[in-house]
């Protein structure tokens, strides 16, 4: 008495050049699941799934909705299959409403009016019945990521999508919004429709889905019921070992000061300030997290010591020398001059360039380091052989510096911008979410990494929204509110005191 | 003065007209994320058709068809090089314009042998001034009646149909289905592609109304406002126009205030030539004739903001994460 399926693939091929990125996939997804996806960096995951919603075609392989074989020539059979996908990538237009862009390719007829009139309707029934509000009239790139997503689930189920695709959705979204969408999730399949969700978070695996199905450098290698499984045996299945699911490191023995950070106040784009009089140190051979739900002037703070965004009053020290920001503004290439490396938060738009070959991309930034050329003239040979290693080290995949960085996966694009900052041996290193969108090998091997640098007697300033890294990584832990560091604790304080202070707790009890 | 205000408002409106043809298409094109710097060998193409077919047939609207087809039909050729064969978009618009330049002299010459020019157009040939109802009766009424009967009646059909374009456009790009596709495809074709609409057929179909707009604008010139065509009689209306596209961010209400204000200056310098200006002495006729260039960089420099061009805009499409 098996359940029927949603969808059945049966031998799916498919090669990009030399890459063979989905190898003979067989795949089962019953109706009314929740079907959990999980693999490494360049597993072939996003690329399964855009096969089955029409953007890529397959080389092999047959596809079944419902029983049925169908061909997928474009994403218009896809959606007239009930198939409805979120990208890893949103594909928003940005300058457009909400509205506008839900009625995109499902107008209603030649004229608008007719048709955004009835999505007008047909969206505040969606939004109530499963409370994804959001306002229609908005334009997108004034929301904030948590609320574009809602709007790309609005489209896929405004299509009438029975069966819902999410790339990596999680990726982007605070813990509050993640658990948000995964009641929505749970609504959807209560409702009958099939949902297919990759994630590189084992944890949310394991609370959500009903299966779980685990790709490995294009294979599909096991199909497993959630209930019968564990984390740690998805892990072992994803990277074809054992993995370290914590940190391993000996208490630190801190230095000198490295970094030292006095009453810095910042402005947002809209002069509001969003970092107000923050006062820290880091010293050399200790890792100190800041944590805080996003959006609490944590992106903006890293911005304003690595000399990305101006300062409004406020001084910061490097290795004992001190620069009066507010007054002398230095830029992120002096920064760099004085130790300091930075790992962006968001790489995809600040730490690539996404034309350019990866080799191009291992030395962004660098490319005055005298070991990369004399002169106005760049040694290509030497940057290739450099970026040879650091792939070497990090597993990108594939290994190959000549590749456009748009041809990696969304987590090997991560890692190109983590080896090249963490590899330059900074005095300090700032990171921002250092394993947003990376899978857990590679997890395990950038926190062993930042470990080591800290052994190494090097401050590391890290970023995160996730309280597990934080906790597991800092040896102490800042926390911020409001632009404001609101306390300083031992990484080993329970979740619901730090998680208190995030929500601002000590300000209201202060007021 | 109040008479050689309208006698100048009046050839403004005739001096924009090919101005606001020109840019219209160009918004079409280019609100679909294909650059077009070959508005002006199109405009050329298609006066060189119809004022040959207007003199081979002595049917204006023989040549406006022709006019039309012409300049489809570069539009066609710019397309298949940027959208299917994914070329630069620059590159290609060059070539037209170069293209168009070349082959109207050619053929010209050797179809009439008249130095390059078609054979002068009369009667049927041409489109005429349209007098609207009531412009003799209402002339000696003051004010209004010079307005309605000098300003607004008395131009030729094209003329009418360039201005009526402005709120057609407008409507389609705002209220229809493929409006909403065509700023979309402009600004983000993954959203597009994903949304299950061909954006290889919606850029083709955007170039089309490029090229029927051009076709009419290069017909005003030959077979409206002259009787005829004359080697290079574009003279750089193509670009004019693709200032005034910017000038007014890709907008169409815009747009035809910025042709306005363009065919105003035209309209002025011809006035002011040979001229003298109490305190200033005679005008270099060229210095006006620059004006709507340097104008365009000044204003486009400071006044009126950054010009932000779809996003899009420029690139071809590959199915491709970014
Ligand atoms: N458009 C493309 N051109 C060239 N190679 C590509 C393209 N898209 C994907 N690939 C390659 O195919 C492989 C699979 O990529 P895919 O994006 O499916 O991985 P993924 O499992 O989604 O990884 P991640 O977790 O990092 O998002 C990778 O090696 C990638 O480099
Ligand atoms: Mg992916």
């Amino acid at each position: 008495m098996t359940a029927p399926l949603a969808i059945e693939l049966v031998g799916i091929d498919k090669r990009f050049g030399s890459v063979r990125a989905n190898k003979d996939i067989d795949l089962k997804v019953a109706k009314g699941s929740i079907h959990g996806i999980v693999g490494e960096n360049g597993a072939g995951k996003s690329t399964l799934m855009s096969i089955l919603y029409g953007f890529y075609h397959a080389d092999g392989g047959e596809i079944r909705v419902d029983g049925r074989p169908v061909t997928i020539a474009d994403s218009q059979a896809a959606i007239a299959l009930g198939i409805g996908m979120v990208h890893q990538h949103f594909m928003l237009v940005e300058n457009f409403t909400v509205l506008e862009n839900v009625i995109l390719g499902a107008e209603g007829g030649p004229l608008l009016a007719g048709g955004v009139a009835r999505a007008r309707a047909t969206l505040k029934r969606l939004a109530e019945d499963y409370d994804l509000k959001v306002d229609p009239d908005a334009v997108i790139e004034d929301l904030p990521v948590g609320l574009q997503q809602r709007v790309e689930i609005l489209k896929a189920l405004f299509r009438g999508a029975d069966i819902l695709i999410l790339d990596e959705p999680t990726g982007v979204l605070t813990p509050a919004e993640a658990d948000h969408l995964f009641r929505i999730l749970k609504v959807l399949r209560d409702e009958g429709k099939t949902v297919l969700l990759i994630t590189h978070k084992l944890r949310e695996i394991m609370a959500i889905t009903d299966e779980v199905s685990v790709m490995r450098r294009g294979e599909m290698v096991a199909t497993r019921q959630t209930s019968k499984t564990s984390m740690g045996e998805l892990a072992e299945l994803m990277v074809g070992r054992r993995v370290l699911l914590e940190v391993e490191k000996q208490p630190a023995s801190p230095g000198r000061p490295v970094l030292q950070v006095e009453n810095l106040t910042a402005r947002d784009g809209r002069g509001v300030d969003v970092v107000r009089d923050v006062s820290f140190e880091v010293r050399a051979g200790e890792i100190v997290g800041i944590a805080g739900v996003s959006g609490n002037g944590q992106s903006e703070l890293l911005e304003a010591i690595a000399g990305i965004r101006p300062v409004r009053s406020g001084a910061v020290t490097i290795d004992g020398t001190r620069l009066d920001l507010a007054r002398h503004p230095v830029d992120a290439a002096a920064m760099r001059r004085h130790g300091l490396a930075h790992v962006p938060e968001d790489r995809h738009r600040m730490g690539l360039v996404t034309s350019f070959s990866e080799y191009e991309n291992a030395i962004l930034g660098y490319h005055r380091d005298p070991a990369y050329g004399r002169g106005p003239m760049l040694d290509i040979g030497a940057i290739r052989e450099a970026a040879r290693v650091e792939i070497e080290k990090y597993d990108i995949r594939p290994p190959d510096c000549l590749l456009r960085t748009a041809g990696f996966s969304g987590g090997n694009q991560q890692k190109i911008v983590l080896a090249r900052e963490i590899e330059r041996d900074p005095v300090i290193l700032l990171v921002g979410q250092p394993t947003r969108g990376v899978d857990i090998g590679a997890i395990e091997f950038i926190h062993k990494r930042l470990v080591a640098l800290r052994d190494a007697g090097k401050g590391v300033l890290l970023v995160s929204v996730e309280l597990d890294e934080i906790r597991a990584l800092a040896d102490r832990v800042l926390v911020m509110f409001d632009g404001r560091v609101v306390g300083e604790r031992a990484p080993e304080t329970d979740e619901s005191e730090l998680g208190l202070l995030m929500a601002g707790a000590a300000q209201e009890a202060a007021e | 003065m109040f008479e050689t205000l309208i006698l100048i408002l009046d050839s403004t409106v005739r001096l924009a007209t090919p101005l606001l043809l020109a840019a219209l298409a160009g918004l079409y094109s280019e609100r679909s994320g294909v650059f077009d710097i070959g508005l002006e060998g199109k405009m050329l193409g298609a006066a060189f058709a119809a004022g040959a077919a207007a003199a081979v047939t002595g049917s204006a609207w023989a040549g406006l068809a022709a006019g039309i087809l012409v300049a489809i039909a570069l539009a066609l050729v710019h397309g298949f090089a940027c959208i299917t064969h994914r070329g630069n978009q620059i590159v290609s618009g060059v070539a037209i314009n170069f293209l168009a330049i070349g082959l109207t002299a050619l053929l010209g010459q050797d179809w009439f042998r008249q130095g390059g020019r078609t054979p002068p157009l009369s009667g049927d040939g041409r489109f005429t001034n349209i007098q609207l109802p009531f412009a003799e009766a209402l002339r000696d009424v003051p004010v209004i009646g010079g307005l309605y009967s000098e300003l607004l009646s008395g131009h030729n059909l094209l003329v009418y149909v360039a201005f009526l374009a402005v709120p057609v456009t407008w409507w389609v790009l705002f209220r229809t289905r493929f409006g909403l596709r065509l700023r979309a495809v402009g600004e983000n074709p993954a959203a597009v592609d994903t949304a299950g609409i061909s954006v290889t057929w919606l850029r083709y179909r955007a170039v089309i109304c490029t090229g029927i707009l051009c076709g009419i604008a290069g017909t005003y010139l030959s077979v409206a406002q002259s009787a005829g065509f004359i080697k290079d009689m574009t003279a750089g209306k193509g670009f004019i126009a693709l200032a005034a596209l910017i000038f007014a961010k890709w907008k169409p209400v815009p747009v035809m205030f910025a042709c306005l204000l363009f065919g105003f200056l035209d309209a002025a310098a011809i006035r002011l030539q040979g001229q003298e200006i109490p305190g200033i002495g005679e005008v270099p006729v060229q210095a006006i004739q620059a004006l709507p260039y340097i104008l365009t960089v000044v204003l486009l420099a400071g006044f009126i903001g950054r010009a932000v061009p779809p996003k899009a805009g420029g690139v071809a499409y590959v199915k491709e994460r970014t």
